[in-house]
């Protein structure tokens, strides 16, 4: 069957091009191409694994990385054509692109979802987290069950008439184990296996991460992970705040390196709205992004070599947390939820001593780096540890939907600050670091040379930085007017009123943006239907697909494997379980 | 006599008389009032860490606010060994279990410091998901506001803790020193 293809106005070159592949190709099932903030291609449900196999196999799509896939509830946005759909989003490694798919689900109260596991593995978790918050009967999945929520929790909690505040009784009794685990597997005349819980509260599992582990001996012979200890509704959250209370609720997705949080989302809000944020606004948040960078990068390899026995080095990389913290809590008040940015610029000006603390940092920095490097990189002992641990081939992490570290640790330099440069980047001369690889020594040096680029690329930064000038947009309809102006100003009293009692209108439509997070590739999808808040919000949290794939790479190895690889996977629990 | 001699000279010391001291070689103090010394300056802390308070939590324990001037560095990720829970971060309904089994674990006498506030309250996460607040599982001796709390409100609130412990005052249950009234009578 050929495709009906939409012929809409004039489509942007992407879009047109996705169209033009669809219709000469022969997909089962009806799909619409248009043109959004991407090109965005609309499924019926029955269509899509077939669409889901075209757009990774035909070489003139390549779509080969699976970023996103979340749920919509149109329940309370009359005029769309069926209550759910699933949003998907997928990149293009070889063309640079990002496509969306909308799938539409036809049963309003069961609405049934065909799953594409055996396509993009990636799409596990996300199809899991599916069900779980809409209820999305997803069928042909291998593992369907709750994954963020408890496993007593009744209904669907993102569903547009659920209460954002319904708790359930949970007690120990009620948590799932997986089905495998509970019969032994006693091959004769082989050693006796044995299956053990890593986590919930265990000193490795940075955050709260389970870990159910088959042994044999000391070899790890199938495992599951089980996620949503720290799920905290963010999602939900968003769906009952105005657009600039969320940006509190970003900084706790990725507490490690809240700022970048921050960014990425007002960001979207910004594209939505087209508000424009003056240079020097945009170069201080690239100079805080990029220290936040560095602090999360300390964290990571500083627990991870804790996890492996040498403390030493979290004690110096952690000094220079502190001495960014400096530098947070002189522009904003606070150490490590900064709550720094707002949609259309920052909360305050910079402190008047910004480029000096942060030449300072630029000079202080380099030394701890060193000695841990001297420290560390030769070192037999973690060298053994890591090398030729917790491997991921190239395309294993590109089934895995990875990014970022984990990513280019394999041998795959996409970064998007290099991909989609967003700000100042395409200004500034930097490298990509990548490894080939993909073990968890790779995936050190990595980050070690990213903080390197990092402060390569805030000097640069701050040679252009404008010592004076705004750092705000002047659009009064989304940012808040001058104090000055609202005690004397019948206009900027209003626009003052009319912004914190109802927020900033944000036209309806929907966006997807993205930035390069600490972990990968952050991305925020928005769905505004015209009022003070989002209709939907959702986080593409870079972790979700690298620790989906935690159960797959610690197989074979030892414990002691599976502990250094959970530190170099960074999981940061916030952003993980939202 | 001064403090300090001729440069490069030790100072004389005067050998003590016996019975300088008036016969003070000795103080009188409570069992109780000795015990609670000891206790609240060694305490082993717990880190329940379960969200961003846990990333403060480091900063207490790294180099630069460093937990041990206050004696109470030695964190333990065993509950067995601990007599403090730290409780910073976020408890979500399935995480409460696993609070309150690591809780039982502790042996007797312990103390439970609630960092945060949504550890406290719940936060700002009135959420279908959220603990609205650990006290609904476990009680709490010391809440500590914040989100998260600077390094010195936590340090503020083991000092606080440490005057409790000293004090003697009963837990919120009344069972640590009920306890420990039993265990020295």
């Amino acid at each position: 069957m050929t495709l009906g293809v939409a012929t809409g106005a004039a489509l942007s070159p992407a879009a047109e091009r996705v169209r033009e592949r669809l219709s000469a190709s022969p997909v089962a099932g009806r799909s619409e191409v248009a043109d959004l903030d991407l090109p965005t291609i609309e499924v019926a449900a029955e269509g899509w694994p077939a669409l889901a196999r075209f757009l990774r196999d035909d070489p003139g799509c390549r779509y080969d990385l699976f970023l996103d896939l979340c749920g919509v509830d149109n329940l309370r946005r009359p005029g769309k054509k069926t209550r759910f759909e699933a949003v998907v989003h997928l990149h293009s490694l070889s063309r640079n692109e990002h496509v969306r798919v909308r799938v539409l689900l036809a049963d309003a109260e069961k609405p049934r979802l065909p799953s594409v596991c055996d396509v993009y593995p990636a799409s596990n978790w996300f199809e899991r987290e599916a069900y779980d918050l809409f209820g999305f009967d997803v069928t042909g999945h291998p593992n369907l069950h709750r994954i963020l929520c408890h496993d007593a929790f009744v209904g669907h909690p993102l569903r547009k008439d659920y209460a954002p505040g319904q708790r359930w009784f949970y007690a120990e009794e009620d948590a799932r184990m997986p089905e495998w685990s509970k019969n032994t597997d006693e091959r004769a005349g082989h050693f006796e296996t044995q299956t053990i819980s890593i986590g919930p509260s265990h000193p490795a599992t940075h955050g709260i991460i389970h870990l159910v582990a088959r042994l044999d001996g000391e070899k790890i012979v199938r495992a599951e992970t089980m996620i949503g200890y720290l799920h905290r509704c963010f999602e939900k959250m968003a769906e009952t705040h105005h657009w600039n209370q969320i940006v509190p609720y970003t900084d706790r997705l990725n507490y490690v390196s809240a700022m970048l949080n921050g960014v990425g989302y007002v960001r979207t809000v910004e594209k939505m709205l087209g508000v424009e944020v003056p240079d020097r606004g945009r170069l201080v948040r690239t100079i805080l992004s990029e220290f936040t960078r560095i602090m999360d990068h300390c964290v990571c390899i500083g627990a991870n070599m804790v996890d492996i026995g040498a403390l030493t080095n979290f004690i110096y990389l952690y000094q220079n947390r502190e001495n960014i913290y400096d530098l947070l809590e002189a522009c904003c008040g606070a150490r490590l939820t900064v709550s720094y940015v707002r949609v259309g610029g920052l909360a305050v000006d910079v402190p008047d001593d910004f480029v000096p603390r942060c030449r300072a940092l630029l000079d202080s920095i380099p030394g701890f780096l060193d000695d841990v490097e001297k420290l560390v990189t030769n070192n037999r002992i973690v060298r053994n540890r890591l090398s030729g641990t917790g491997i991921v081939t190239k395309e294993q992490a590109i089934a895995w939907g990875m990014t970022g570290p984990m990513l280019r640790a394999s041998g795959v330099a996409y970064d998007v600050r290099r991909a989609r440069p967003y700000d100042f980047y395409d200004k500034f001369d930097w490298d990509v670091p990548i490894a080939q690889d993909g073990d968890n020594f790779a995936r050190y040096l990595v980050r070690l040379e990213e903080m390197r680029q990092s402060l390569k690329i805030i000097r640069q930064a701050l040679e252009i930085f404008p010592a004076k000038g705004p750092v705000n947009s002047d659009d009064w309809r989304v940012v808040l007017p001058p104090k000055d102006a609202v005690y004397h100003d019948m206009e900027s009293l209003i626009y003052h009123f009319k912004l914190t009692m109802e927020g900033i209108r944000v036209p309806a439509g929907e966006r997807y943006e993205w930035i390069e997070g600490a972990n990968g590739e952050l991305g925020f999808y928005a769905v505004s239907d015209g009022r003070g808040g989002p209709y939907r919000l959702k986080v593409r949290p870079p972790c979700f697909p690298n620790m989906a794939a935690f159960e797959h790479i610690v197989v074979g190895g030892t414990v002691s494997d599976a502990i250094a690889t959970l530190g170099t996977l960074n999981v940061i629990a916030g952003e993980l379980d939202r | 006599m001064g403090l300090f001699g001729k440069k490069g000279e030790l100072p004389a010391l005067e050998a003590p008389k016996p019975g300088a001291s008036g016969g003070a070689d000795f103080f009188v103090t409570r069992l109780e009032e000795m015990v609670g010394w000891a206790r609240k300056n060694s305490l082993w802390p717990f880190p329940f860490a379960t969200a961003c308070c846990g990333i403060e939590f480091m900063s207490v324990a790294a180099a630069h606010y460093d937990i041990s001037r206050f004696g109470s560095e030695v964190v333990r990720f065993s509950p067995r060994q601990a007599d403090l829970l730290v409780v910073a971060g976020t408890v979500t309904d399935k995480m409460a279990p696993v609070l309150r089994r690591i809780y039982d674990q502790m042996p007797e006498p312990k103390w439970v410091i609630s960092m945060g506030v949504c550890a406290s309250s719940g936060g700002f996460y009135r959420a279908y998901h959220v603990t609205q607040g650990i006290d609904e599982i476990v009680p709490v001796d010391v809440y500590v506001p914040g989100c998260p709390p600077t390094p010195e409100e936590l340090i503020h609130a083991i000092i606080e803790l440490q005057k409790k412990i000293a004090s003697g005052e009963k837990s919120r249950d009344g069972r640590s020193a009920k306890f420990a009234a039993e265990k020295l009578s």
